[in-house]
């Protein structure tokens, strides 16, 4: 436990220190989720209709950003054979790596969610369901994305093939979580699609690590 | 006892590159590698490590034949430093120590580095930033170092002092594996010299045709 969160601290560190580009998916986000109003037009139910779908792809988009150095940076300056050589094992060093991209690119989403909410007109009673939807949402991108970054360490310029890999797998999350801030947005019960995008968020952590560990190994060789 | 190895080989990209190679290794032994470039030294030593699988022949500890338990007693320091240049001098060798155990302190001293502790890694010079890499030998007390070129970019006062702890190290009973061009002292040493297998020896022919 004591390596777990030496190695999540080490990553948050790496993250929040220069060039770590913790505050860049946010920002990305952001700046996705604000252009959409200026491309599609000030009309607030048209922008309300299509709120739910563009805050969850951009959240998608945003999560991928800061995937591809996930492993990759470890791997070029030696540090992840010393990581295998560790006595933490392979799983719990991709697991601690998922946990440390959620904190420093998940959560920071969940916190800005509401604030592009309102630019694009979503009706108040979708914003509670809004926050818990990505909340429970963003670790399933974390830790897909993970296994994805894990499946690419070895690739030059991985970034593409690591986007084309993990975006199918994404789709579950992408259906689930936009539909429950829509089902919210026109006053019905999100309950059942929160759920569901609960279950894959639990369901893609209790695999993740193992295939990402897996993964790893065959890259080390 | 020791650390013996018969029949090695090892494959890397689909191509052998460490061959019938056999070495024997007491308590208290220092094994040089020496052998022109490519010719398998830090493949022999990452298979050693237990970093790539052997593709034939095998390797025992103190009889121990298992891969893991071998992981437990050795360290390795391969040609990369395996350091964050964001993190600064003392922050990246507590990060090893909160990993593996050890004191980072007296690591640091051990190497030079308390006077550049609080620097930032990567604006620390090669030779202070290979210094950093090896002040990780010093933490944890392992049996077995292995070490891949462990004198690039030293100078010759930190090439004595690694040549010192590796005199040291033999003198406590440890073995260590050193792949080197530079002669490391007086110290008992012998030496496994390493030519690269001659062409034609492709471990996967699929392999070798998409090579």
């Amino acid at each position: 436990m004591r390596a777990f969160l030496a190695l999540l601290a080490r990553d948050l560190a790496l993250a929040l220190r220069s060039g770590g580009g913790a505050g860049l998916s946010l920002a990305f986000f952001m700046v996705t989720v604000l252009l959409m109003p200026i491309g599609i037009g000030p009309d607030g139910a048209v922008l309300a209709a299509v709120a739910p779908g563009l805050i969850w792809v951009a959240a998608l988009l945003a999560s991928l950003l800061s995937l591809d150095r996930l492993f990759q940076a470890d791997a070029e300056d030696g540090t992840l054979d010393i990581l295998a050589l560790s006595p933490l094992p392979l799983e719990a060093v991709a697991a601690g790596k998922a946990l440390a991209h959620w904190l420093t690119t998940g959560a920071p989403l969940v916190v800005a969610a509401p604030v592009l909410a309102i630019t694009l007109a979503l009706p108040g009673s979708a914003y509670g369901p809004l926050i818990a939807a990505l909340a429970l949402g963003t670790p399933a991108l974390s830790v897909i994305g993970t296994v994805g970054a894990a499946l690419t360490v070895g690739v030059r310029r991985g970034g593409l093939l690591l986007s084309l890999l993990v975006l199918p797998l994404y789709i579950p999350t992408l259906i689930f979580g936009a539909r429950a801030v829509s089902l919210a947005a026109d006053g019905l019960a999100p309950g059942p699609a929160l759920l569901l995008l609960g279950a894959v968020s639990l369901f893609a952590a209790a695999l993740g690590p193992f295939a990402a560990a897996a993964a790893l190994r065959v890259n080390l060789r | 006892m020791g650390l013996e190895g018969a029949g090695i080989a090892v494959d890397r990209g689909g191509r052998r590159v460490v061959a019938e190679v056999g070495f024997t290794l007491s308590p208290g032994e220092i094994l040089v590698l020496r052998g022109p470039n490519g010719a398998g030294k830090s493949s022999l030593l990452r298979a050693v490590a237990g970093l790539t699988p052997l593709a034939a022949g095998r390797i025992t500890l103190d009889g121990a034949a298992e891969v893991e338990a071998r992981i437990e007693r050795l360290v390795y320091a391969g040609h990369l430093d395996a350091i964050k240049p964001q993190l600064t001098v003392a922050e990246n060798l507590a990060f090893w120590a909160r990993l593996g155990g050890g004191d980072a302190g007296a690591a640091l001293d051990r190497f030079g580095l308390s006077p550049i502790a609080d620097r930032r890694a990567g604006i620390c010079s090669a030779g202070q930033r290979r210094r950093l890499g090896l002040a990780r030998l010093m933490l944890a007390d392992r049996p077995l170092w292995l070490l891949d070129e462990p004198t690039v970019s030293l100078d010759a006062e930190a090439t004595g002092l690694l040549a010192s702890l590796l005199d040291t190290h033999a003198a406590r009973g440890g073995m260590a594996m050193v792949a080197t061009h530079v002669p490391l002292g007086p110290g008992p040493e012998r030496v496994l010299t390493l030519a690269p297998p001659g062409p034609g020896s492709a471990a996967d022919p699929f392999l070798e045709a998409w090579g």
